[in-house]
């Protein structure tokens, strides 16, 4: 049969172009051209080559929030996945509590970034809040304003707090899907708990754990709104992540070409490592 | 290798249906021999694999006691009772290779390297599948992963038992057979105890030295192919053996003899029937004569299946199949007579026993 070409057929994609190209494109390229020019204002710009990219590689401010970056999403990710996967597999698969068990971890999932980073603010405050307080009056110096490292735990804890229902009921969803038949044959054949979890389970879920290390990854490389709030990026620079770095830059130092160029880096890291991620569970997905 | 006693085993799968007295399995009063083959034969949700789970430990009954040699064996998990069982849809465990798969039971077992490799490539070339030992479970066809089921089923030499449920539902009809086979002369060869669950009345009475045939929660008949064929105990296991099944009419008796619309049946004794209530005849359309001066019936319609006619017609209101040789010729103004041996009374739908 011969085919019929009728290239008429593109114009019907033309409205989503224009819509991608105002929503993406277009911003993107103001900052692509921003990160290769300077102003000394009056709105006259100028070429300056790779400077503001060369500049920003070589400033420790940059690697220091990036390595910041790195630490907190390696930490969530090593306390939301087992864990989410411990209270997953420990979630009753029938009867009444099911539903109780599904909006209690839905709960957190819904309440908006802000209001997170609010609750906790309040939540950890050594006057008011019922866990700063508690912690304090128990004999823990525990100051999240004050100290590093009580930042970071308040910070990591919330995320935890946030995000680890996503894990949860993604590796839930996966786990009531594997028919009875399979744990039944497991008792007949003698396996231990560990073999279930090993041979049976963890293979079922392999395919949501590489999407939830994914969604996780991305989101907690991203974070903004919630230490924002709590924590401003303090103590000093302790808890400055990229985009509040590069929120100070852009909005705080009004310097427009290297925070562009630091945006485009930005991005192309998190590009990078979702590629990796993703090339690297996919292959041993086709090894299997 | 073990003889299981059921003691009056009976279950509820809630505590609700246990006081409405909705049992899915009735009372199972029985004793299965050691290295016997057993089929449990019976329409769907008749408890066959109620009572196939409560042998292997996955349910606990709700009354009654399980025993294999006599050592009772109620109160123990799955894992301890040294059961094999083979599920109605393939298991297996994707991430292993086919080799280890069968190798995992035992390896659970602490059985030692050196004999699980000796074990189950025993098992890998019985079931042929040998060429595939290296390969990975995972992309296998349904029938290749049912036979690795079935393997690792049959790998541990001391189990008490191998249940199988339903094994080969999901297999292709020519290598059925084939498995079919393979399992009776492994039956043979190893002189397991093996209980085949299946509500196919050819795998059954070809697999099975003995069968059970289940119906509504109750074991009706456990008997021989030829004795559940000649003669059923249920008027259930009548119709359910057999193609076409047995014909069963409401009759009165009078002696030796039993009416149905107005004709007299002679019988081959007395039947001994007490004074309760619903008498029924049965008869296999094997055993249904078509003579001129027979019985009056009206025929319906000739099924020609090939080596056999199947008649379909209507005795004194009631249908009447009838089996005949394919070169039989069916005179004209037919009537049918009933062998008088074949004949069973039965009362609430239970034979009855004749006085010569």
């Amino acid at each position: 049969m011969e085919k019929t070409w009728n290239n008429k057929a593109w114009f019907m994609v033309l409205p989503v172009l224009v819509l991608v190209a105002f929503s993406a494109v277009i911003p993107l390229m103001t900052v692509v051209n921003y990160s290769v020019q300077d102003t000394f204002g009056n709105n006259e710009f100028f070429w300056n080559g790779t400077q503001w990219f060369s500049e920003l590689l070589r400033s420790q401010r940059f690697w220091d929030s990036l390595s910041r970056n790195l630490i907190f999403s390696g930490v969530i990710l090593a306390l939301e996945i087992p864990l989410g996967i411990l209270i997953a597999l420990n979630m009753p698969k029938k009867g009444v509590w099911v539903s109780v068990c599904l909006v209690l971890m839905a709960l957190p999932l819904l309440i908006p970034w802000n209001v997170v980073g609010t609750i906790w603010q309040i939540f950890g405050r050594t006057d008011i809040g019922l866990f700063g307080y508690v912690a304090n009056s128990l004999g823990f110096d525990y100051n999240y304003v004050q100290d590093p490292v009580d930042a970071w735990f308040t910070v990591i804890i919330m995320d935890v707090w946030h995000w680890t229902s996503l894990v949860v009921l993604l590796c839930y969803a996966s786990l009531v899907s594997i028919p009875d038949a399979y744990y039944q044959a497991a008792k007949i054949d003698g396996a231990s708990r560990l073999a279930v979890f090993r041979y049976i389970q963890l293979p079922k879920m392999r395919r949501v754990l590489t999407i939830a290390i994914l969604l996780r990854f991305m989101d907690s490389f991203m974070i903004y709104t919630e230490p924002f709030v709590v924590t401003g990026g303090g103590p000093g620079n302790s808890t400055t992540f990229l985009s509040i770095d590069l929120v100070k830059m852009a909005l705080g130092q009004f310097d427009l070409g290297p925070a562009a160029a630091m945006s485009i880096v930005y991005f192309l890291i998190i590009l990078l490592l979702s590629w990796i991620f993703y090339t690297v569970m996919t292959a041993s997905d086709a090894q299997n | 290798m073990a003889r299981i006693t059921l003691d009056h085993i009976r279950h509820a799968y809630s505590p609700e249906a246990e006081a409405r007295g909705d049992f899915a399995l009735k009372e199972v009063h029985h004793e299965w021999e050691d290295g016997g083959a057993y089929a449990l034969l019976g329409p769907s949700g008749c408890g066959k694999t109620t009572l196939l789970n409560i042998i292997s430990g996955l349910i606990r009954p709700s009354g009654g006691r399980i025993a294999f040699n006599g050592v009772d064996v109620t109160d123990l998990p799955t894992e301890a009772r040294n059961i094999a069982q083979v599920f109605q849809f393939p298991v297996v465990y994707d991430t292993m290779t086919v080799y280890d798969n069968l190798a995992f039971p035992l390896r659970n077992r602490n059985v030692p390297e050196a004999q699980v490799d000796k074990r189950v490539r025993e098992i890998l070339a019985m079931t042929d599948l040998e060429s595939m030992a290296k390969q990975r479970a995972r992309g296998l066809t349904a029938d290749q992963k049912q036979k690795i089921s079935l393997a690792r089923g049959l790998v541990r030499a001391d189990v008490n038992a191998i249940l199988f449920d339903e094994p080969l539902t999901v297999i292709d009809p020519h290598l059925k057979w084939m498995l079919r086979s393979q399992l009776k002369q492994l039956h043979r060869s190893s002189g397991f105890t093996m209980v085949y669950v299946t509500h196919d009345q050819t795998e059954a009475l070809t697999f099975a030295d003995r069968v059970v045939v289940m119906y509504e929660g109750e074991i009706v008949q456990i008997g021989t192919p030829t004795e559940l064929f000649e003669t059923p105990s249920h008027t259930f296991v009548g119709y359910f053996i057999g193609s076409p099944g047995m014909n069963v009419m409401p009759a009165q008796l009078q002696g030796r003899t039993a009416v149905i619309g107005g004709q007299e049946i002679a019988l081959a004794g007395t039947p001994k029937v007490g004074a309760e209530g619903r008498i029924e005849l049965g008869i296999r359309p094997e055993f249904v004569r078509l003579e001129r001066g027979g019985m009056p019936i009206t025929i319906d319609k000739v099924e020609d299946i090939g080596r056999q006619k199947i008649v379909r017609a209507r005795f004194a209101g009631h249908p009447l199949s009838v089996v005949l040789d394919e070169d039989q010729e069916i005179p004209t103004d037919a009537g049918a007579r009933f062998e008088p041996s074949a004949i069973g009374i039965y009362a609430n739908s239970w034979r009855v026993g004749m006085e010569a």
